[in-house]
């Protein structure tokens, strides 16, 4: 897409496009920065809760840091992190009404997960680290981008929780009558949050084996 | 440099929009959510009686099979009955009385202290032409509220099915009350031993087998869940021993 003035850039520059897609790889909120992840342990037993929890999660990051960013002019450096938790708050308590309204099953499951999007440090450190200094446009990607990283790693992991663990696939069960009868039985362990730790290291594991500049120096 | 004057205008303009944002939200989504609560409870209520329903047919089916909401006062005397839509008696509800809130006015008395008489609610469940009466239940996890149904066959005694729920007990542990392997031991045990006696179930720590506990008034606990499987032994002997004299009395007729 390009625009009649030289000046402003395009809406898809290479620039959003790494904002956008860094997160989903090299720059990863859970599997490089390693934040938010309570909240990974605690939503991926099953796919669905993981699944909207991403999509709150990417709803809220997205939407408090274009907030932020269009505010950032204005707000007072002085009392910044209570306007940013002011706005976080109230999305989430808006988030959470919503579920509870339209898709209440799903918002028993989640509980005080929903609440608890507030502690989730990605979205401090997105608003901390890029909409106060940024355009509200690369913000709303930048947290686009953070929210579907979280989101696509919290799938993953639910997809193989819920697989290994109750032998269904967003609540359908995939795995053929046949396995059971030849004695396999699904694995009581990964239902518990130890094992969300350890596909979570799994990940990082295969990730960084991938990504050489990922690797420290030592 | 912003001055202290522009910090708390900034303040309060933010708050007070915030507020009234999120004021208008709940107000907006409230009758769903209500809605979502109600269908809630009616699908509790089926499925202690074995009656499976989705949201959809859920009042459709407590409207076919719920013949009856029945509240009685603490002396066993009905007080409201209410039935095909109207009031046969009183103008108290089952449906709308918070268990929660009448066990509270029965503490209150009983400490001597003011309060409503409390009232406690029955649902009469027609289902292949048998009377279910289904009592729902109310106490206290380790975490937090606790909360169930019961139901019982006609002869007001034999256990015909339970459900519990619970705000937030722990996963794995206490969490497991709401589980299917759980609530399937309750079925054809009894309430009144063999003179007539109020028994109520225990949920017995190391096994009905292992106690001294008749293995008719009793299931075996939660390992791990120790003060969930109290909890809901305490909320059944506490919600049920409210209707004893009514089933006495029901049973004389």
């Amino acid at each position: 897409m390009s625009t009649a003035k030289t000046e402003r850039e395009p809406m898809f520059s290479a620039k959003i496009k790494k904002l956008l897609l860094g997160p989903l790889n090299k720059d990863n909120p859970i599997t490089v920065q390693v934040l938010g992840i309570c909240s990974a342990l605690a939503v991926t037993v099953k796919l669905e809760p993981a699944f909207v929890m991403a999509l709150s999660v990417t709803a809220v990051t997205a939407i408090s840091n274009l907030s932020i960013s269009l505010l950032r002019n204005t707000i007072p450096p002085r009392i910044r992190i209570i306007v940013q938790l002011t706005v976080i708050a109230a999305l989430v308590i808006l988030v959470d009404q919503i579920l509870k309204a339209y898709v209440y099953d799903v918002s028993k499951q989640l509980s005080v997960f929903v609440g608890l999007i507030i502690t989730n440090c990605i979205i401090m450190g997105r608003l901390e680290a890029f909409a106060m200094a940024n355009k509200p446009w690369p913000s709303f990607v930048d947290g686009v981008g953070n929210g579907v990283g979280y989101g696509i790693i919290l799938i993953i992991v639910a997809f193989f929780r819920e697989l290994l663990g109750s032998g269904t696939i967003w609540g359908y069960h995939v795995m053929p009558k046949a396995f059971y009868e030849l004695g396999y039985v699904n694995n009581g362990l990964m239902i518990l949050p130890p094992m969300a730790l350890i596909v979570v290291g799994i990940i990082i594991w295969v990730q960084r084996a991938k990504n050489p500049d990922l690797q420290e120096e030592n | 440099m912003y001055s202290n004057g522009y910090i708390f205008r900034y303040a309060s303009i933010m708050v007070i929009l915030v507020a009234a944002l999120l004021s208008a939200a709940a107000l907006l989504l409230q009758p769903a959510q209500e809605r979502n609560v109600k269908i809630e409870k009616i699908q509790d209520i089926l499925r202690s009686a074995h009656i499976a329903s989705t949201t959809s047919d859920a009042e459709q089916l407590y409207d076919k099979h719920i013949i009856k909401e029945i509240v009685i006062n603490a002396a066993g005397e009905e007080v409201g009955v209410y039935a095909g839509g109207k009031f046969e008696k009183g103008d108290r509800r089952a449906f709308l009385v918070d268990v929660k809130s009448e066990l509270k006015a029965k503490q209150q008395l009983a400490q001597g202290k003011q309060a409503q008489e409390p009232v406690f609610p029955i649902f009469v469940c027609r289902k292949d032409n048998e009377d279910i009466y289904i009592i729902p239940l109310y106490g206290v996890g380790l975490w937090g509220p606790i909360w169930g149904n019961i139901a019982l066959k006609g002869d007001f005694n034999t256990v015909e099915g339970v459900t519990f729920g619970h705000k937030g007990e722990t996963p794995g542990l206490g969490a497991e009350i709401a589980t299917d392997i759980f609530t399937a031991q309750f079925p054809a045990k009894t309430l009144f031993d063999a003179n007539g006696n109020f028994t109520s179930i225990k949920v017995v720590k190391g096994g009905v087998a292992n106690s001294s506990i008749d293995p008719a008034h009793g299931v075996d606990a939660i390992s791990g869940g120790t003060i969930t499987s109290n909890g809901v032994s305490d909320m059944l002997n506490s919600c049920l021993e409210n209707y004893v004299t009514y089933f006495k009395n029901q049973k004389a007729l």
